[in-house]
């Protein structure tokens, strides 16, 4: 049997990631997908401890947490077509003034 | 031998299955576009394949090892790794498929090992189902945006925004098949199935149980043939609107994947209608037949068998006249191998299986041979606007249903 | 090493080459791309931790609209290769080691912290346990995310729509 610890640690590692990638990255979207990321890495937890304690509740939060990040995904990248189209760049580091 | 087996149940029971399951989809994916052609050329009063060997048997030989020798040619700043993925995503996607569908319910011995007809049983099999139609998509967008060129990109959107809309409506019609038989396992929902109305009407879900799926079965039959980017919805790779849609810039091997892709995906597709509506594996004979049905295979292959031998021995070329006749006689080899008591047994689900399936991919070559396409925007508002409404209706009524009948 | 041991290297060493790669790749369609081989590995974790239904629901919701979704926007928006910018040497030299080191922090104290709780062997969690605890217990946080849905749908749509056409 695998420990849950190790999910736990690659959950960590995950999260880690995507952090590093959120900070570093300069697309708006590649930035959003760390957020997708980390969100991913979460949900590992999430189902790690209800396994090891035995209990459902862990996976009727992951359930949530996959419809949270699809209606965010929808209206995040419906932000970004708009910024698009109206800065013409995708790079964070341009649209960072509310005046154009 | 059986304590290898039982210690490595993967390799010595799983592996076979694998490949014999395998080689058999490849062959009868072949044989689909030979059947395909034939019968789209008969509805337009042409005759189809008819030099390459007998009757064009021989076709599908000759179509293969034309894409194999065809140039490869790859487009200017095309993104190489994109570009060699898309195809080979959406041939493994579409093969991997029919893992999980059960042809019968025999459980034989194999090397000691008690194991049924299928590669797998999962308790989830239809999810499963659903989640590698659902991953297809990419194989379709990204080869269309890799080819780097205008038609091939705007033919790929389109077609995938086909897909993923489509999806939406092929599940939902499905919902009221699992309210009735209450799992996601394939093998149960057949089995939920069985058993005859008034002694003579099989207990399928499109006849019988709390609501007839009819009008499940329109919704998924519908979306399916859209989803699978067939006739009359395949407007993103008709030759005379977008060039080619998607796989205009791929050359031979890999459109060859492509077009296999898309065959599997029918055959896939047909399997579930006829799992989920008509009762997969049963038989539609009535129990007060049952002792004489069981030669109906034989019956079947041995006629085939026969009618070949007597056509072939009078064909017009002398390559037929060996040829026809040979397969005659496997045929009714094959009827007399199904009447011995042990494979008899074995061969009843397959074969009512395969006859289903074989129905359901007529009935899909039927309708492209007859149908004029749809334009994009009648193709989504009919995904949106009609089957995604009737599905829905689909399972209030269903629900009502079962709830009205305490089941 | 058994099999689920075995299963859990290959997938664990799977999403964090995707994951990585996610950082590395610098065109944002090869990013989404190993962004997905992460949730179809995540999904074969939760396969290994029991969790069918969810580890289904990952690869169709995640896998099949979400991250299509993002894969449209990339194609539609034209987004290309991310411009070279001067990163001070210090950044690259330090930088990756530093965040290695970090990250092995990370997983370090987690599996220290995490490695009391047992690791219970029961069958996998079926579909209908987990629908009765989401339609009794959790139902109006179910109605509430299809409002939630709807509203993300409204504004998706009222959001990408161009102003000149009505």
């Amino acid at each position: 049997m695998v420990p849950v610890s190790y999910y736990l640690a690659l959950s960590g590692v995950l999260f880690g990631l995507g952090m590093i990638a959120f900070v570093f990255k300069r697309n708006i979207i590649t930035v959003f997908m760390s957020i997708e990321l980390m969100l991913n890495a979460v949900n590992l937890a999430f189902v790690a401890f209800s396994r090891a304690l035995g209990q459902l509740q862990g996976q009727v939060f992951v359930f949530f947490v996959i419809v949270v990040a699809a209606a965010e995904a929808a209206v995040g990248l419906g932000i970004i077509l708009v910024i698009a189209r109206n800065r013409q760049t995708l790079n964070v580091e341009r649209v960072d003034s509310l005046k154009h | 031998m059986s304590e290898f087996a039982s210690e490595h149940p993967i390799l010595l029971v799983a592996l076979p299955k694998i490949v014999v399951l395998l080689f058999l989809l490849l062959t009868s994916l072949a044989y689909l576009t030979w059947f395909e052609r034939k019968v789209v050329a008969h509805i337009q009063a042409r005759w189809g394949p008819y030099r390459v060997g007998p009757h064009g048997l021989l076709q599908p030989l000759a179509d293969g090892l034309k894409f194999l020798f065809k140039e490869d040619v790859t487009p200017a700043g095309a993104d190489k790794f994109v570009y060699f993925l898309a195809p080979f995503l959406s041939l493994s996607l579409a093969i991997t498929s029919i893992a999980v569908i059960p042809f019968g319910p025999r459980e034989f011995t194999m090397f000691g090992q008690h194991t049924r007809l299928a590669i797998t049983d999962l308790n989830i099999g239809l999810l499963v189902l659903f989640a590698i139609t659902s991953m297809s998509v990419y194989g379709v967008a990204l080869a269309g945006w890799s080819s780097n060129s205008k038609y091939p990109l705007l033919g790929g959107l389109r077609s995938s925004a086909q897909m993923v809309s489509y999806e939406l409506a092929l599940t939902m019609s499905v919902v009221g098949v699992l309210l009735m038989a209450g799992t996601f396992n394939l093998t149960e929902i057949i089995t939920a199935q069985g058993g005859f109305h008034w002694g003579f009407l099989p207990r399928w879900n499109f006849f019988a149980g709390p609501l007839p799926q009819v009008i499940g079965f329109c919704c998924f039959f519908t979306a399916a043939v859209a989803e699978t980017n067939r006739a009359p919805f395949d407007l993103a790779e008709a030759e005379s609107e977008l060039v080619a849609g998607f796989h205009t810039e791929y050359a031979s091997f890999k459109f060859a994947m492509f077009f296999m892709a898309e065959y599997a995906s029918m055959i896939t597709v047909s399997c579930l209608a006829a799992i989920l509506f008509f009762g997969g594996w049963l038989s539609p004979v009535p129990p007060a037949a049952f002792f004489w049905a069981r030669y109906i295979p034989t019956g079947a292959f041995a006629l085939a068998g026969l009618a070949l031998i007597a056509h072939g021995v009078r064909y017009l070329t002398i390559f037929g006249r060996v040829l026809l006749p040979t397969l005659g006689l496997i045929l009714c080899g094959l009827a007399a191998l199904l009447a011995s008591p042990g494979i008899n047994e074995l061969a009843q689900g397959p074969f009512w299986f395969l006859i289903k399936v074989a129905i359901f991919l007529f009935i899909y070559v039927w309708v492209r041979g007859t149908l004029p396409r749809f334009r994009y925007d009648q193709l989504m508002a009919i995904g949106w606007k009609l089957l995604l409404p009737l599905a829905i209706l689909n399972v209030v009524l269903t629900s009502l249903a079962i709830v009205w009948t305490g089941r | 090493m058994t099999l689920p041991l075995f299963l859990f290297s290959v997938l664990a060493v799977v999403a964090v080459a995707g994951a990585v790669s996610l950082i590395l790749q610098r065109h944002p369609i090869h990013s989404a791309l190993s962004l997905i081989v992460v949730m179809v590995a995540l999904a074969g974790l939760y396969l290994l931790l029991g969790a069918e239904f969810i580890a289904a629901v990952q690869v169709i919701v995640y896998g099949g609209a979400i991250m299509v979704l993002f894969v449209f926007v990339i194609m539609l928006l034209n987004a290309g290769e991310e411009e070279r910018t001067d990163f001070s040497r210090m950044a690259r030299w330090a930088g990756l080691p530093l965040a290695a080191v970090f990250l092995v922090e990370v997983a370090y104290g987690v599996a220290r912290a995490a490695s009391r709780l047992p690791t219970a062997a029961q069958a996998p969690v079926s579909t209908r346990e987990l629908a009765e605890l989401l339609f009794r217990d959790y139902v109006f946080p179910f109605e509430l995310t299809s409002f939630l849905i709807l509203v993300a749908v409204l504004g998706a749509i009222v959001l990408a729509r161009r102003e000149d056409s009505d």
